[in-house]
């Protein structure tokens, strides 16, 4: 909490000093990644389309399914396996989020959307997974 | 590697000559969208030979299903087709004045368009070498109209030059070819390349390049009323006094370069973009509609498939209402046409084969966005004289497409204001209709600043949020290794959809996918 509150003053300092605003935003088609190095500004820049943003998933004709509380999540490889490479009908997302970004969106599904799960996973551990 | 060559070879010249040409049509717009194809569509298909009562159920009341189904009981099939939405057509649809759509996450958009106004959320355009849909059209008596692909005097726009400022189309073409002309006339005059050209071939490209490029006799693209009539004219020419045209002046060669301007080009030039291209009067719907009224007694709708069996004796599929679920239902019969997406079926119970399983576990569905914005009056052709056609820009929202119907009406119109892939559109996916909509006139006012004056409302489809596909269209991870399994027959089911064809997300793939699924399962059944 008190990273979070210090990364928030900095963010805040930063949009006082200059007229740029934080990117929330992709600024060009051509981008390659989404913005974004919060785990949950990632998460809902690119995963809550499907997974919903309180991760309880959607159903259609087919589904999407929920990641809270989904006992999948316990270990890290599992999801960073999915992000990169997808698996049916998720589609491989790898390529859209640089290392710290996936890695920061794994510690976020796996710790936050009323998950509990223990571990913090690095860029390191997405690197070695590609 | 060997050393860079100082000249160029015959072969890399004429590549050279050939794509500034746009002879090569090497770029597609949607990227990621597989071929080009032309499509190989023989004529109204023929199944001859009494197929003795046979039944086949239909998954699926898009295009691929509802021809499958048209096509085999015109054969004497007995045919029924199970479909999960409320009406026909899948992915071959339109949102008009009064529909209401629900994506999953639970955002339902009412369309507020003004009545004849639409967007295609979908398909959006009909190569004229897509000869089974334009065939269908045609035997269903359904209106086509030109689809302006291309437009000389749209925006080719790039947030990093020109100061963000839009440039004219024609400008960036006539310039770029012209002073690229120049370049390479130059060098050959200069024996440059004369390892690459022989002396009579040289004296012929300098010539070709001359007309190609609007050069003078210097071989110069230079600011010229020859030039002014491809790029536009400073002062246009005018009637009486004072009516002499001014020439306009030209803009550098290396700002069109650092400015990327030329990504857009040739876009319109692959054979799935160049003219003459159509759409159907009032909306793509227009073409599902038309095979809905032929099929409509054959199909159960609100069908949510849950399960499918199929075996020596013939093929069930299970069912539940997709709105109010309850009592599972069943269907029988001897055959199966499934057009069901990939991202859906492989979610459903079934007993399809290993190699079967595994080809539609491989295919994942793309992401995709478009935003249609509707405008209280058509600025873009009051003010900007831009009928129809299409502005690119490096902007989130990829284009700006102007409708190509109604031209010169009063009153409001509906741009495509959104229709981007890859990381863009999920992110727009990833946000409420109404912050998609938000983004897309943020945006687009960089290009016409009239957008925040006029906008009148929107609605925005994002592709992984629609219901019934989980995607815009299927993605192979390997093609060709699962493709045979996923055309082979399995468990008395053949699959076909647009996932099944070399023309994937184009209506084209579905049909001609759905016509050799029934070809082939007709030749089993007469054998």
């Amino acid at each position: 909490m008190k990273r979070h509150l210090a990364q928030a003053a900095v963010a805040a300092a930063l949009s006082l000093a200059a007229p740029a605003f934080a990117q929330d935003f992709v600024t060009t088609s051509a981008a390659k990644t989404i913005p974004g190095t919060e785990g949950k500004d990632i998460y809902n820049a690119i995963c809550s389309g499907c997974h919903m943003p309180d991760g309880t998933g959607a159903t259609g004709a087919g589904h999407y399914p929920a990641l809270a509380g989904n006992a999948m999540l316990e270990g890290p490889d599992y999801p960073i396996h999915m992000i990169i490479h997808g698996q049916k009908a998720m589609p491989p997302v790898g390529d859209v989020m640089t290392d710290d970004q996936i890695a920061a969106v794994v510690n976020y599904i796996r710790h936050d959307l009323g998950n509990a799960f223990e571990g913090e996973t690095t860029a390191a551990d997405v690197a070695a997974a590609r | 590697m060997s050393s860079q060559p100082k000249g160029m070879s015959r072969r890399d010249l004429l590549a050279m000559v050939g794509m500034a040409a746009g002879a090569s049509a090497m770029y597609s717009a949607m990227a990621g969208m597989g071929y080009a194809g032309t499509s190989d569509y023989k004529g109204p298909v023929k199944l001859e030979g009494d197929p003795k009562g046979a039944s086949v159920l239909v998954l699926g009341a898009g295009l691929a299903g509802m021809t499958a189904a048209y096509e085999l009981r015109r054969a004497g099939y007995k045919v029924q087709i199970l479909e999960y939405r409320e009406k026909a057509g899948g992915r071959c649809w339109t949102l008009r004045s009064g529909d209401s759509y629900t994506e999953l996450g639970g955002y339902t958009q009412k369309v507020g368009f003004a009545e004849g106004n639409y967007l295609n959320p979908g398909p959006w355009r009909i190569p004229s070498d897509h000869y089974a849909v334009l065939d269908y059209c045609k035997r269903f008596g359904v209106k086509l109209e030109p689809f302006m692909q291309v437009n000389y005097n749209a925006y080719v726009h790039n947030t990093e030059a020109f100061g963000g400022k839009p440039q004219r189309f024609k400008e960036i073409q006539a310039d770029y070819r012209g002073q690229i002309a120049e370049l390479l006339a130059k060098a050959v005059k200069q024996d440059k390349l004369d390892e690459a050209v022989t002396d009579e071939d040289a004296e012929l490209l300098v010539a070709s390049l001359k007309r190609y490029g609007v050069l003078n006799d210097d071989l110069e693209y230079v600011k010229s009323e020859k030039v002014s009539e491809h790029r536009g004219w400073e002062k246009q020419p005018g009637g009486g006094v004072g009516a002499e045209p001014v020439p306009s002046n030209i803009i550098s060669l290396s700002d069109i370069l650092k400015g990327k301007l030329w990504n857009n080009l040739i876009t319109g030039e692959s054979i799935d973009h160049q003219a003459a291209i159509f759409q159907p009067v009032g909306g793509m719907d227009m073409i599902a509609q038309a095979f809905e009224r032929e099929v409509k007694d054959l199909i159960t709708y609100n069908a949510k498939v849950i399960r499918y069996e199929g075996g020596e004796n013939g093929v069930t599929a299970t069912y539940v209402d997709a709105k109010a679920g309850g009592a599972e239902q069943t269907v029988s019969a001897d055959y199966c046409i499934c057009t069901i997406p990939f991202s859906v079926l492989g979610q459903i119970e079934h007993n399809f084969s290993a190699p079967m399983t595994a080809a539609i576990e491989d295919v994942y569905y793309e992401s995709s966005i478009k935003v249609g914005l509707e405008f209280k009056r058509r600025f873009w052709e009051q003010d900007d004289h831009i009928y129809g056609g299409i502005s690119y820009t490096n902007l989130p929202i990829t284009l700006i497409s102007y409708p190509s119907t109604n031209f010169f009406s009063d009153g409001p119109g509906v741009l495509l204001g959104t229709y981007s892939w890859g990381a863009a559109a999920y992110q727009f996916n990833a946000i409420a209709p109404e912050a998609r909509i938000e983004k897309a006139l943020e945006f687009g006012a960089q290009i016409h600043p009239q957008y925040r004056d006029e906008f009148s409302n929107g609605v925005a489809v994002a592709w992984h949020r629609v219901p019934w596909t989980l995607g815009c269209y299927g993605e192979w991870r390997d093609k060709e290794k699962h493709y045979p399994a996923a055309t082979a027959m399995d468990q008395r089911t053949l699959m076909a959809g647009e996932h099944i064809s070399f023309l994937p997300a184009w209506q084209e793939g579905a049909i001609l996918s759905a016509l050799n699924a029934i070809e082939r399962l007709h030749k089993h059944i007469i054998g």
